[in-house]
Formats: structure tokens, sequence, C-alpha cells
């Protein structure tokens, strides 16, 4: 891995050398192939993908493909994920049908997870979800499921219902609110779906960035001292932060996808 | 490297790539692949199987407490009846006893009386032997004493003790006489 892929800016630029602050930018979250397999080239976060992938499988498999009545460590862990999941999610937010959707909803949020958590993890230090192809994949597999769902459950006719019409209210307000929530249900929801979990996770590695190449920036000189002492106390602060939204984020992907389901799976009044 | 690439046109971050987007709709099939047909049947496998096994184990513990309940019950049935029991037993005791001493004491009775009545007959016996002996041997002494006194003897046995048994009858006749004037 050459310095290029692990830092993302000019290493031999430091405050009073006139070379200007190298301040994080789009070029941050362009990387040059690490590998290539045949023709296709690797870049860094695919390569995280891949990785998230397998630390995923592999962690789960390791705690639930024997599975012991009376668990040991790693099995108690994994459980109380899992049933953070299922009963903290899926139960919660769809109610007893959501049983069938937990696999779905588990794999979402470790998938989500994990690819958030690389940009705290040396080394990586970038979230493969800022790169919005994968929340997109994500959010197109929800969009399928929730569509999927909601015809096969109320039909055609029904289904549409289910997407357009909510119940309960005055007939006039139908003529506006129709057309809006079929715009919403339809094409709102996997964006913003999308964009948000790539818009926080974006956003969270520019300030990193900000703070770290700061950090960096600012050292050397004895002034420099203290704003480069300064910039590491908030990259530690930040990077805290982060931790919590990378969870967060999972969390509220998953939660609104169970959401969905549960409209989806909802009985026409 | 970087200043290179900075010269061309950055592709735009809010854009996604085909290949990309690709490459996450295979690791998510994968991952959920793994998930919905091995890992997540065999933890919930698991988990069912705990759940079982943690009722079950109610289950046993209840049984056992309602079998110690039984057999504290049965214990305090026993204990009851072995009080009722004693108290029972007790009382016939008790009730023996009264009889026995009555028994004793009606025995005891009788035995007294016997011994007063045999006593009684006993003493009439040497009383009447004493009497007779004693009539005899006065008899005896006031005849000699007469002899002395008048010199002749007056051991002709049956005239004698027609006098003497005259004489003491009459001496009685007296004494009666004496007793009933006393009355």
């Amino acid at each position: 891995m050459s310095n290029d892929q692990v830092l993302a800016f000019e290493t031999d630029c430091h405050l009073f050398d006139d070379c200007g602050f190298p301040a994080p930018s789009e070029w941050s979250f362009i990387f040059e192939p690490l590998f290539t397999i045949g023709s296709f080239e690797v870049n860094k976060p695919m390569a995280l993908v891949f990785l998230s992938t397998f630390i995923i499988i592999g962690f789960f498999w390791a705690a639930f493909a024997k599975p012991k009545v009376v668990p040991g460590k790693l099995q108690l862990l994994a459980e109380v994920l899992y049933d953070f999941v299922r009963r903290g999610i899926a139960k919660e937010t769809i109610g007893k049908k959501g049983e069938p959707y937990v696999p779905l909803l588990v794999s979402l949020f470790f998938f989500v997870w994990i690819m958030n958590i690389w940009a705290i993890i040396p080394f990586a230090q970038f979230p493969a979800t800022s790169i919005i192809a994968y929340p997109a994949a994500l959010a197109l597999i929800v969009w399928c499921t929730y569509m999927y769902l909601t015809f096969k459950n109320n039909g055609l006719v029904g289904g549409i219902r289910n997407l357009c019409v909510p119940s309960g209210l005055p007939k006039g307000i139908y003529v506006i609110l129709t057309p809006i929530e079929f715009i919403s249900a339809v094409f709102i929801r996997p964006l913003t779906l999308t964009v948000r979990l790539f818009a926080n996770m974006f956003a969270g590695h520019l300030l990193l960035l900000v703070f770290i190449i700061g950090t960096w920036y600012t050292m050397g000189t004895v002034v420099g001292t203290f704003y480069s002492a300064t910039s590491l106390i908030m990259t530690l602060l930040l990077t805290v932060f982060e931790m919590f939204i990378q969870a967060l984020q999972a969390y509220v992907f998953t939660v609104l996808t169970a959401s969905y389901i549960s409209q989806a799976l909802e009985e026409a009044h | 490297m970087l200043m290179q690439l900075a010269a061309e046109e950055p592709q735009s971050p809010v854009v996604p790539v085909v290949p990309e987007i690709v490459i996450g709709l295979i690791c998510f099939g994968i991952i959920f692949f793994v998930f919905y047909k091995k890992l997540l049947p065999a933890i919930n496998k698991a988990l069912d199987e705990r759940r079982e096994a943690i009722e079950g184990g109610m289950e046993k513990a209840e049984a056992t407490q309602a079998e110690a309940r039984q057999t504290l019950e049965s214990y305090k049935e026993q204990l009851a009846e072995a009080r009722h029991e004693a108290a029972r037993l007790r009382q016939e005791a008790k009730e023996q006893g009264a009889s026995l001493i009555a028994e004793m004491r009606e025995e005891g009775q009788r035995q007294r009386e016997e011994i007063i009545a045999a006593g009684h007959t006993q003493i009439e016996a040497d009383r009447k032997q004493a009497a007779e002996t004693l009539r005899q041997d006065v008899g005896k002494l006031a005849v000699e004493l007469a002899g002395r006194l008048v010199g002749e003897s007056l051991e002709d046995h049956a005239r004698q003790s027609r006098t003497i048994d005259r004489f003491l009858d009459e001496l009685e006749a007296k004494a009666q006489a004496g007793t009933e004037a006393t009355r």
C-alpha cells in the first residue's frame, strides 16, 4: 500500500511553508487501484467492502455455526448483537410479522455498520459508505423489497392505494396528498435512504480529515504546536463522535427499512 | 500522484458508478445468503432449545416444589395423627390408672375389713378363753382359800364347780345389773 492510498494529502507541506493548507476535497474520496483481478481494478473502498463481508461472515460463522445452548463469550456477544436487531428493530417496528425479515435487517445493519466503522480503523480510515454506490446498492435492495411486499401483500390496486392513499383523511386532501405520497414513497424514500447514509459518512470523513491534516500541517513550529495540539484533541473528540454516528446511521438505515416493510405489510383500510 | 490527478476533473462523489453498485449488491447478497440459509436458522434453533431448557427446568422445579409441599402436608397429617394417638393413649392410661386405683382401694378396704373382722373374732375367742381360764383359776383359788379357812376339803369336784359357777353367775348377774343401772 503506497502513501497515496493511506494518506489522502501532501505530507511534506507545513505551516509557513507557503504551500497552503492541503484541504481535503473530492480527491480524498477517489483512489488509485490497489490491485487488479483479471482486468478488474480493485481500489481501497472496494477492498474494504470485501473485507467487511469477510469479517461479518467470519465473526458470525465463528459465533453461530455450531451454536451451544449454553453460549460461550463469542456466541453471547453475537447473540446480544443479533438480539438487538431482531428484538430492538424487527419486533419493535414491524411486530409479530417481522420475523421473516430478520435476516434482511440483520444483514443490512451489520453490513452498514462495519462499512462505516472503517472510518476510524487505523490504516483503513475510510468509511466505505462514503462512496455513494454502496448506500445506493443497499437502498436499491430495500426499495425492491418494499415494492415487492407492497404489491404482493395488497395486489396491484391495493398496492397503489397503500403507496399513495393514506387512510382517514377528508376527501379533498387526497387531490394534493396522493401525488405527494406517491413521489415520497416511490422516489424520495430510496433517495433519502441513500443520501442520509452517504452524506453522514462523507461529512464525517471530511471533518476527521480536516483535523488530521490540520494536526500534521501545523506541526513543527512553536506556534504551530499549539494549533496542532488543539487539532489533535478535536480529532480525538470527533473520532469518538464518529463512532457514535457510525452505529447510529446503521441503526437508522435498518429502522427505516423495517418501517417501510411494516408499511407494506399494513392491511388496507 | 495526487497533483497529477488534480489536473483532471474528479468524478462527482454523488453519482454512483455501476461496478461499485454491483460489488455492493454481491457482497450484501453473500452476507444475506449466509445469514438466511445457515447462521440465523442455527442460532434460532439454539435459542429455542435454550428457552425450552429453561422452561423445562422451571417446570421441573415447580414439580419438585409441589412434591415437597405434598410431602410436608403428609408429614403434618402424620404428626397430627400421632399427636391424636398420643392424647388418646394418655387418656386411656389415665382411665386405666383411675380404675386400677379404685380397684386397689376397694381391695384394700375389703382386706382391712377382713383383717378387722378376723381381729374381732380372735379377740372374742381370746376373751372367752381368758374368761374361762380366769373362771377356773378364780374358782380354784377361792376353793383353796375357803378350804384353808374352813379346814375342810372342798375337793369334791362336782359340788365344788357347781357352787363356783353359781357364785360367778351371781357375780355376773350383779355386774350386768350394775352396768344396766348406769346406762
